[in-house]
């Protein structure tokens, strides 16, 4: 069978197994929509949750990322999975105890005011819509690239897929749904990657492949080692970013991925708070997989493109070249004539580039893998770009119907018009997402560091702050997440985008890049939100109580709005 | 607050700093700080900071959740604070 037919057959079936999914468990009240009704079981909250954390980012980049910068992209990985024990420690059994439907939800109750709330709801809107933009191309990409259809076709299909289970199903529906995606995106990532690691060490699994020998009993990363010496580049295993760097960009990430709405909403699903810390458990163990594959997958793709390609005669090389020097993902430029391909660290005598993806894309065709495994990496591909986009979309709509509609405009709004809002304001998110994912503004790329570093810089420490600091109050809290998320802001565009006058690396403050500055920006709302908090009068007696009331377990009650 | 939910409050805490700590030391410290001395001494095919930065840190972190899941459910208990 040709690869064009397998990959309709895959990516056919498992977006009818999405769509059956939501028609069974569509919701019908709004605590359906918002938290699947609060009775999800942490097993398949953990599946739902890793699903919805690995985004087309993950799947398709990563292992590109880390590729090209070898040690230096340990900063993903650590970052990615780090933040989850903040998460089970710090947040999830305190904010399922609290028990409401949103995280503006608990900005607002526990800071005692709307400004605090519209605040909140702001910034999620900014992190989830910088971060859907980036899905619905995503899955543009993947059918481009393996369906030869379209972007923009590629892009309207996730479209009418999302729109059809997110705003049907709302968050049970979705629910269902990633369970099925995770199983679909962790099968389509490990086959591939199984084969390779038994063809390149003889080991099937690629966490031991990793550290193995290949066939002459030289260590592979040794082996990588010594080719990036001798091509020019650093060395595979060490990095070429300062210590303090790496250091400030891995903390911004993992606070931000603690911080991030569509996560931490997930664990208002479950049950009881002993559930949430369960759910957390096993959403990290589900990731980790994926997370401890893709650095071997890294290596060897690495290692097998430079002996593939280094010094060889263009015109001998193998099918897969062409094939993505199509795409354009590939380009060589014989600069010296000689018909060899040089890569080489050196640009000026470098005539090949690589794009990051393709690591992932084409690594089953550069091990000749059959066809049906590289279309399942495509149906992978789009399961982990769909999941995560749907979860973005709840929280917006969510955001809009229930934070801005129930809480602020029409308090009176009945549970059905509530319940239409919030499918209405998914299909609305979801066609602004569209038209992002086919006119993909220049910031997209440059923005989603800039949604960890919100994250990172606003949601975090007041979250923190509101269970760990019973005398923390609502002027403390507003100033730090204002001051945190303009400070972003302006770092951001400053060395992003060239406002405010602009600058270079070398301009950096403390050295530190505009990844890295959520956490300084974290730092600096922390610092504000206690010092204000000591001038400003205490909150009122209920709040107190409430806090100590989310610190226990027990008496936990079912999600609800009041 | 009641003397055993202060307590109760008091040794979460006390996990939380120990669990925490483990979290930087795995993580920031020996995949980070000092991943140049660490990658002095080899683990099989690896560097043992390398090891730590794109491998041993996250299992670390996956056990870190587990033992805290099996240390908060037992204080639950012993306090009769379950849910």
């Amino acid at each position: 069978m040709t690869l064009q037919l397998w990959t309709w057959i895959l990516v056919g079936i498992t977006f009818a197994l999405y769509i059956g999914i939501a028609i069974w468990s569509r919701a019908s009240s709004t605590k359906e929509f918002y938290v699947a009704g609060g009775g999800i079981s942490p097993l398949a909250n953990g599946l739902a949750t890793a699903a919805d954390w690995m985004s087309a980012a993950s799947f398709i980049s990563m292992a590109g990322l880390i590729s090209f910068n070898g040690y230096d992209g340990s900063v993903y990985l650590m970052g990615w999975t780090g933040g989850y024990v903040l998460l089970a420690l710090l947040l999830a059994p305190y904010l399922r105890k609290f028990g409401k439907f949103t995280v503006p939800d608990f900005i607002g109750d526990r800071y005692y005011s709307n400004v605090a709330r519209t605040v909140a709801v702001i910034c999620a809107l900014i992190v989830s819509f910088t971060y859907v933009a980036g899905q619905m191309r995503g899955v543009g990409l993947v059918f481009s690239r393996f369906l030869e259809v379209d972007i923009n076709t590629g892009v309207i299909i996730g479209m009418i897929i999302v729109l059809f289970y997110a705003v049907l199903g709302g968050m049970k529906g979705i629910t269902y749904t990633q369970v099925a995606q995770y199983c679909v995106l962790i099968f389509a990532f490990m086959v591939p990657a199984i084969f390779i690691s038994i063809q390149m060490t003889g080991n099937p699994i690629p966490q031991l492949g990793f550290g193995s020998t290949d066939t002459n009993g030289i260590y592979l990363l040794d082996k990588l080692d010594g080719l990036h010496r001798e091509l020019g580049f650093h060395e595979y295993t060490s990095g070429s970013k300062s210590t303090i760097d790496v250091f400030f960009i891995t903390a911004a990430l993992m606070v931000g991925t603690a911080g991030l709405p569509h996560v931490i909403v997930r664990f208002f699903t479950v049950k009881k708070v002993s559930d949430a810390r369960k759910s957390a458990g096993w959403a990290l163990l589900f990731i980790a997989i994926l997370y401890t594959t893709a650095p071997a997958i890294a290596l060897f793709s690495r290692t097998n493109l430079i002996e593939t390609v280094s010094n060889k005669e263009y015109k001998t090389l193998p099918q897969w070249f062409s094939n993505w020097e199509k795409t354009g993902l590939i380009q060589f430029d014989d600069k010296n004539g000689d018909g060899k391909v040089q890569y080489v660290a050196d640009a000026s005598k470098n005539e090949l580039k690589v794009d990051k993806d393709i690591m992932v894309l084409a690594n089953p065709e550069i091990a000749n893998l059959p066809n049906w495994v590289i279309a399942l990496v495509a149906a992978g591909g789009l399961a982990a770009a769909l999941s995560t986009a749907a979860g973005l979309l709840l929280v917006i709509s969510s955001s809009v119907s229930h934070d801005l509609i129930k809480k602020m405009i029409n308090p009176n709004i009945s549970e059905k018009g509530e319940l239409i809002a919030a499918r209405l304001s998914a299909v609305v998110a979801v066609v602004v997402a569209g038209y992002f994912g086919i006119h993909p503004p220049d910031f997209v790329a440059a923005t989603v560091a800039l949604a960890f570093g919100l994250a990172a810089a606003s949601f975090f420490p007041a979250i923190i702050l509101g269970i760990f600091n019973k005398r923390m109050n609502k002027e403390g809290a507003i100033a730090g997440m204002v001051v945190g998320i303009l400070l972003m802001l302006f770092y951001m565009t400053k060395f992003k985008f060239g406002w405010f006058g602009g600058g270079s690396k070398d301009n950096w403050w403390f050295g530190i890049s505009p990844e890295g500055f959520g956490t300084v920006a974290m730092l600096v709302n922390f610092t504000i939100s206690i010092i204000i908090s000591k001038f400003t009068p205490a909150p009122p007696e209920e709040v107190q109580d409430l806090v100590e009331n989310i610190r226990i377990p027990s008496g936990v009650g079912s999600a609800s709005t009041h | 607050m009641a003397t055993d939910t202060k307590k109760y409050w008091k040794t979460n805490l006390k996990y939380l700093t120990i669990l925490l700590s483990i979290w930087f030391v795995v993580s920031f410290g020996c995949g980070i700080l000092f991943v140049d001395e660490l990658n002095n001494i080899k683990l099989g095919g690896f560097k043992l900071g390398f090891w730590f930065a794109q491998q041993g840190a996250i299992y670390v972190f996956v056990i870190l959740i587990f033992v805290y899941i099996k240390l908060m459910n037992a204080l639950d208990e012993k306090y009769n604070l379950n849910d």
